[in-house]
């Protein structure tokens, strides 16, 4: 199955390439044309799925090692190299899982410039999965950089009122971030004379330069996560981005962050790691805390989850640097279910944005009287937000707190309130919204969901509920990965 | 060596000062450029180009003259960035009714001087190269006579050009007086275990006068105002080939005749890279005008080709080298995009006058982006690759904080590159422009195809060429 990866990886191009072809065929903004186009990015983006799910029924779940490897030399000691293993391939699927429901969710949503808008999605889908696919410092850093370009495009173009400085905010930040990774990654490359990850994550690298390396990696994953105190272009990008924007922004964009740790930080500055655990605890659980409070206080709908987002990624960095089993699982679970979960808040927003143009809650109040269905699908988010048992958030911050309380009680003690502030504000976000009687004539007229929302939400609807039953069908996967992570990170750390 | 021999090095220079003479007679009698004039102008280039490449290696003229792997690949860059300018160049005069048929010519006779600069071996010869240059883009920058803009730019650019000239010739006069030779090699021997004050005193008015002709900081305050008022087609080729020669010769200089000296001047080179990254990036901030802004892009460019030159190694020139052919796809690109359009008749030169200009002109805002996008560092384009290069080269000769400083300025001036992005991308079209000329169009798209995705197979040939290139030097 060598070659699976880039198929994966460059097949969402194949849709480029179709919808520029479209373009020269058809009169410029036609409405046909936009409508084919549409069904063409839909299409791909589920051809993109179909081929992940081929490549995760062949993944080899008993080893650790990196599969589907294909590598070629490139110039300057530059190889393409891709390949996946157990805390990758995951991330993979739920970028391709994502895309089609948000081609789907754009689908009346956007008005202008619908090919270009595709374009966008379909690019930054290819280099997405080419971030988690790739094996090689600098191939890594291609694809995690040159994502920054279409978001940038999707935020400023397609985004609400403030949408120039949502999106200079979000690239500037965390460009400043990445070009010091920049730095890092080119002295490693110095140092050890290679840019294979497999093999760097097999070299020693001294206690001083592991300090320095890992600051640099950590300001450009702080960003991306992000972590408190940089999480502050979170909220705004999310605000005016577009609803699909937002879902693949929260959905796969946040979760490259994490992902950096697991791959480079633990694995390859292990001594470092393991020196500022108690800073990266402390700043999540300031996280936990603050930004829940925070989200408390927001008048505006997608504010609210876009701080619910940087608390939950606080679970997700305890998880990962308290550097045990059920910690990185928690983490990977984590990350794959609040991609599900906080995605599927942000197209319940979308939905009622759509309608009525405006995201204050305030505006909102009622909404079960004319809206069962979404009273019922934005209940079940909402549960699995606070991390319900049941429902995917449970699992991914049990583990997580689990893992932590093994190697700080006290950031679990405070971790845990997390979870209590997180109920406060999402069942109160809940029932201003959706509870009471409707007293803003403008909700008189307002549908409840069609068939193409409907559709959108099942797919989800039906990984939450299957991973919060079954969470195995994802640790299945991440096991043997995150033993041989785990097992390094003690080696390396000697504890 | 006999002398059919050592005239057999200078084949490519021999075809273009030939050429040159031929073509000026043609013009005299023609008195007006057209197509074929222009394509033996093109044609000399391109034939002087494959003298370089094939044409016997060595050094002659007593060592004035040096023919090499790095002349030959300084040479070939050079000459077919020329060999663009002539076609961007030509018809966008015919249309504004200049006819002048000296404007082919005069890019052939600099591009020979560019090529003696790349080949030079001694302090005559290096002066003889940058005057010829210097002196075609003086009358190329004033090239469009009847507009006052255009004659104050070339003023300018002539004024503070013959001071910078008067710096370098000062500096070459006072190495002559202490090292007792012009010539780089004997230079070197001189200056092996420590150079003396006299010889350091010199290279220092050297380097002044050569940061000029690149235009680094703190000797930069002449690009903007030259790149505002000289016509587009001529911004396009003096912030490109005449760049790439005057860092080959920059390399030249100190790696063969100051090797001794190498701690002192890397000092000077780190000082004038962060300046020039912190003027072009801070400066830039507050630019309307597109060409200032690019000029003050160039100088922060420049900036990290000699952050390149500061690490004191092969490594260093070989990322220099790829970092100039990169640059100079760049920023031709750019301008040829800004040629390629007008409004009415008057050139679009201002950031605002790009406004929405992706639904105007899709294919040019496409490439402008591009080469914005590139210019700014933005992985996968030609720019990153090029910052690549040059920050490896500076993280592994230990200038790991200097290289961390530029890439926080080239943070700061990702800020200019995006507005313009912006402007393109997200505001309202600001009106119906121009049909874009189709070779300005041919050129802009061809070179923003380069940017991305050629330069991944492009580079894959580009990294052993410079590596050889840069092994000719001499350096460790």
């Amino acid at each position: 199955m060598t070659g699976i990866l880039s198929l994966i990886t460059y097949a969402p191009l194949v849709g480029v390439a179709a919808i520029l072809a479209l373009r020269l065929v058809t009169p410029a903004g036609s409405p046909r044309s936009a409508e084919l186009a549409k069904w063409v990015a839909l299409v791909t983006t589920l051809v993109t799925l179909a081929l992940s799910l081929v490549m995760l029924g062949q993944f080899d779940r008993n080893t650790a090692d990196f599969q589907f490897v294909e590598d070629f030399a490139w110039f300057a000691g530059i190889h393409y190299r891709m390949g996946v293993d157990g805390i990758s391939v995951l991330f993979v699927v739920l970028t391709a899982f994502l895309m089609p429901l948000c081609i789907v969710a754009s689908w009346r949503a956007i008005d202008h410039r619908i090919e270009e808008y595709l374009i966008a999605f379909l690019a930054l889908e290819t280099l997405v999965i080419g971030v988690f696919c790739a094996l090689d410092l600098i191939l890594f850093y291609l694809f995690f950089e040159f994502g920054l370009a279409p978001m940038f495009l999707i935020i400023g173009v397609w985004g609400g009122k403030n949408r120039v400085y949502a999106a200079f905010k979000f690239f500037l930040y965390t460009l400043l971030g990445s070009v010091l990774m920049l730095a890092a990654v080119l002295s490693m490359i110095g140092i050890t004379g290679t840019s294979s990850i497999p093999e760097l994550m097999a070299y020693d690298f001294g206690w001083e330069i592991q300090i320095w390396l890992w600051l640099a990696f950590f300001a450009s994953f702080a960003v991306k996560m992000p972590m408190w105190p940089v999480h502050t272009w979170l909220p705004d990008a999310h605000v005016e981005a577009p609803t699909a924007g937002s879902v693949i922004l929260a959905g796969v964009l946040l979760k490259m962050g994490g992902y950096g740790f697991m791959r480079f930080s633990l694995p390859m500055f292990p001594d470092a790691s393991a020196f500022f655990t108690p800073m990266v605890f402390a700043l999540s659980a300031i996280a936990i805390v603050y930004t829940s409070l925070v989200a408390f206080r927001q008048t505006d709908i997608k504010k609210l989850i876009a701080y619910s987002s940087v608390a939950h990624m606080g679970f997700v960095t305890i998880g990962i640097f308290s550097g045990n089993a059920q910690g990185e699982q928690g983490a990977i679970f984590q990350m794959i279910s609040h991609g599900l979960i906080s995605g599927a808040l942000f197209l319940c927003v979308g939905v009622v944005y759509d309608r009525m143009h405006t995201r204050e809650i305030a505006f909102y109040g009622g909404l079960v009287n004319r809206m069962p269905v979404y009273a019922a699908i934005f209940l079940l988010f909402t549960m699995g937000n606070v991390g319900l048992p049941g429902t995917s958030g449970f699992v991914g911050e049990i583990l997580t707190m689990a893992g932590a309380y093994e190697a700080s009680t006290w950031t679990a003690i405070v971790a845990a309130t997390g979870v209590i502030l997180s109920a406060v504000y999402a069942l109160t976000l809940y029932r201003r919204v959706i509870f009471g009687e409707i007293t803003n004539p403008a909700l008189a007229e307002i549908k409840d969901l069609d068939w193409r929302e409907v559709a959108i939400f099942v797919p989800l609807i039906v990984g939450t509920l299957y991973l919060g039953i079954y969470p195995a069908a994802v640790f299945d996967y991440t096991q043997a990965s995150v033993d041989n992570l785990v097992a390094v990170y003690r080696a390396a750390t000697g504890r | 060596m006999n002398f059919s021999t050592e005239l057999s090095l200078a084949i490519p220079e021999v075809i273009l000062a030939g050429g040159a003479l031929v073509l000026l007679v043609w013009g005299a009698f023609q008195s007006r450029a057209n197509t074929v004039f222009s394509a033996a102008a093109v044609a000399l280039l391109i034939a002087a180009g494959a003298a370089a490449i094939f044409g016997p290696m060595g050094r002659g003229f007593s060592g004035g003259l040096i023919a090499d792997q790095a002349s030959a690949f300084a040479k070939v860059a050079i000459y077919a960035a020329s060999a663009i300018a002539i076609p961007l160049g030509q018809p966008w005069f015919q249309r504004r009714g200049i006819n002048n048929f000296e404007f082919p010519i005069l890019i052939v006779i600099a591009a020979l001087g560019m090529g003696m600069m790349a080949s030079a071996g001694d302090l005559i010869s290096l002066y003889i190269g940058i005057e010829l240059q210097s002196l075609a883009l003086y009358v190329l920058a004033a090239i469009h006579r009847d507009n006052a803009k255009a004659s104050e730019a070339g003023l300018k650019y002539f004024v503070l050009g013959a001071l910078s000239s008067g710096l370098l010739l000062y500096g070459a006069s006072l190495i002559y007086g202490f090292a007792g030779s012009t010539h780089f090699t004997v230079i070197a021997q001189a200056v092996e275990g420590g150079a003396n004050v006299g010889v350091l005193f010199g290279l220092v008015f050297l380097m002044c006068g050569l940061a000029f002709k690149i235009s680094a900081a703190p000797f930069h305050m002449w690009t903007p105002d030259v790149y505002e008022g000289a016509p587009t087609p001529v911004v396009a080729f003096i912030s490109a080939a005449p760049k790439m020669a005057a860092m080959v010769l920059f390399a030249r200089v100190l790696a063969e005749g100051f090797g001794g000296a190498a701690e002192q001047w890397r000092q000077i080179l780190v000082i004038v890279a962060l300046a020039s990254v912190a003027v072009g990036a801070f400066a830039g901030l507050a630019q309307t005008n597109l060409k200032r802004l690019w000029a003050y892009s160039s100088i922060a460019n420049i900036g990290y080709a000699v952050l390149g030159l500061a690490s004191g190694d092969a490594a260093g020139v070989q990322a220099m080298l790829v970092f100039m052919v990169l640059y100079m796809v760049d920023v031709t690109g750019f301008f040829a995009c800004l040629a390629a359009l007008s409004r009415d008749g008057r050139p679009m030169e201002t950031i605002a006058d790009m406004a929405g200009l992706f639904r105007e002109r899709p294919g040019i805002a496409l490439a402008m982006s591009a080469f914005a996008l590139s210019a700014l560092g933005l992985p996968p384009f030609s720019g990153f690759w090029a910052k690549f290069y040059v920050f490896r080269a500076a993280i592994d000769a230990g200038l790991g904080i200097v290289a961390v400083i530029a890439l926080v300025g080239s943070v700061v001036a990702a800020f200019y590159y995006l507005r313009l992005i912006k402007v393109m991308w997200f505001d309202a079209p600001a009106g119906a422009t121009d049909v874009p000329p189709v070779e300005a169009r041919v050129i802009a798209l061809g070179l923003a195809l380069f940017t991305f995705p050629v330069v991944l197979v492009a580079l894959v040939f580009l990294d052993p060429l410079a590596a050889a290139a840069a092994s000719a030097f001499g350096l460790a």
